[in-house]
């Protein structure tokens, strides 16, 4: 005889490991099984698009880095890109590279931490993501190499990088591509195949393609769902209609699907770096931009393909040296339109995982 | 390449289908008559050779006269997009109508909009702030709020 139960409701988060940031699941559940979810939002919530209404268009810069602070260069890069689109500012060859090479190794970082963290959500405690850490440590090295700074970079600049490359930055990079396939063989190695990881991602939180398009997912969560869309090959910036790359998709749409696109995608920049690094021509890396940008009255949209996913910059002028309005479309946001219905009949534990599968980053979301 | 459809080409054949819903056009964008919204956003997204079924963005902003929202359109078949725009002169209690029925994508975006700039939508299902607590008092995207 089954037992009778009455729903309740639980709160996961604000404060909770598995909300990988301060984000609160509003559960309802009957016994184990999740029976409604609601996201609640805000608590990190800053304001940075009214903070930006009140800076230089330059001054903007560092806030952005704050967006999705593990993908950085990412957030910058949109920015800039829009900026430049308002102001018809061009930018040196060189530096387009550079920027390449900086969004991909990005990608590369921030996908290590999404994958680690997803397994850390499916209960392979610390040990995957421990060695995910360990390699984008080196990437961070990197970017420290560039810029001096770890997490908020401020490299991207309008009109070209803040720095050129040091001399030693090409050999590390060298020898970090080389290594970095066989790291992703090894790891896959061991997890591809996982009974484990198989029962706790396969055929769970399962979005469907229809549902992902019309819910406006994006990145990872829209190409596990089988969408084959990647603002890099469907309208490609800066000069990555250059460079050869596959866009991974998976074919249901589950947790297990999500997974593997991320660590395709990490293999496909890997391709991309590379194929940079050959390509890399020489010259200056920022075009002469004035101290105050005032671009002429009008708006301008940028979007890049973040790591997240679709990352966008709509800026409105008015002919000061401020924006208008900066508005941002934050991926990790909108992909979470359909958390709700991804967790719905499934455990608790079915719903962590889920959730971490989705990837977000807080500081995104809530801006 | 993403190609950008002219606001006025299509302005011109929805001002055909639905008399008087254009209010004006211009080669990047064209500003729909609010009363017109749902209409026009279902015909774009229903009429095969357009297929706007994807909603990348949609935003607000003030420009003291008026509020105008903006729809960021996407057809992932035909690779084009297109910017439609929508205005309420209203400030006091200006009301949009809701296109989550349409895009679910438009259910968060359309909450903070209604948060941050003060606008509702008709329609919505859960229309309540997204970032800020119930209680909070006014809307910070708005220009006139210090």
């Amino acid at each position: 005889m089954a037992i009778k139960t009455e729903p309740f409701v639980l709160n996961l988060g604000p404060v909770h490991p598995s909300t990988h940031g301060v984000f609160r699941m509003r559960t309802t559940l009957d016994g184990e099984v999740v029976v409604d979810m609601e996201p609640v939002f805000g608590y990190l919530h800053r304001g940075i698009e009214k903070l930006a209404e009140e800076r230089t268009y330059t001054g903007v810069i560092p806030l952005t880095d704050r967006l999705d602070y593990l993908a950085s260069m990412s957030n910058t890069l949109a920015y800039v890109l829009a900026v430049e689109k308002l102001a018809g500012i061009t930018v040196p060859e060189r530096a387009e590279y550079l920027r390449v090479i900086m969004a991909e190794l990005q990608r590369i970082a921030s996908h290590l931490i999404a994958v680690g963290a997803f397994l850390n959500d499916c209960g392979a405690f610390m040990t995957p993501i421990l060695y995910m850490i360990r390699e984008r440590e080196k990437i961070l090295d990197l970017f420290d190499m560039v810029c001096g700074q770890r997490l908020t970079y401020n490299y991207m600049r309008v009109g070209g990088v803040s720095h050129d490359i040091p001399d030693e930055f090409l050999p590390a990079l060298d020898k970090f591509v080389n290594r970095m396939p066989g790291f992703i063989d090894e790891y896959d190695q061991l997890l591809k195949k996982n009974e484990i990881l198989l029962v706790r991602a396969k055929g769970v939180g399962i979005l469907p393609k229809e549902m992902a398009i019309n819910i406006s997912a994006g990145g990872p969560v829209l190409r596990g769902s089988g969408v084959k869309w990647d603002i890099r090959k469907a309208d490609p910036y800066s000069v990555y209609d250059r460079f050869e790359f596959d866009i991974p998709t998976g074919t249901v749409g589950d947790c297990y699907d999500r997974y593997r696109v991320r660590i395709e995608e990490m293999r496909q920049s890997v391709r991309i770096i590379k194929q940079a690094m050959e390509q890399l021509p020489s010259g200056a890396v920022k075009s002469e931009v004035p101290h105050l940008i005032r671009p002429p009255v009008g708006e301008a949209y940028a979007h890049i393909e973040a790591p997240k996913g679709e990352l966008g910059f709509y800026l409105v002028s008015d002919n000061s040296i401020a924006p208008y309005r900066c508005a941002i479309r934050a991926p990790s946001l909108i992909n979470l339109t359909a958390l709700c219905d991804m967790v719905k009949g499934w455990k608790v534990a079915d719903a962590i995982a889920t959730f971490g599968s989705i990837d977000i980053c807080m500081g995104e979301v809530d801006r | 390449m993403t190609v950008a459809l002219s606001g006025q080409e299509i302005a011109d054949k929805l001002d055909k289908q639905f008399p008087g819903s254009i209010v004006e056009s211009s080669q990047d964008s064209l500003v729909v008559n609010s009363e017109f919204l749902l209409r026009v956003a279902t015909f774009l997204k229903d009429t095969p050779e357009l297929d706007f079924s994807y909603l990348t963005a949609i935003t607000a902003v003030d420009y003291y006269d008026y509020f105008e929202v903006v729809y960021r359109l996407t057809s992932m078949e035909h690779n084009h997009r297109l910017v439609v725009k929508t205005r309420c002169c209203e400030r006091v209690n200006p009301t949009l109508p809701s296109v989550v029925s349409l895009w679910r994508g438009a259910d968060f975006q359309e909450r903070e909009i209604y948060d941050l700039m003060g606008i509702s939508f008709d329609g919505h299902p859960n229309l309540k702030r997204l970032f800020l607590w119930q209680g909070f008092k006014g809307h910070p995207l708005r220009r006139d709020y210090w």
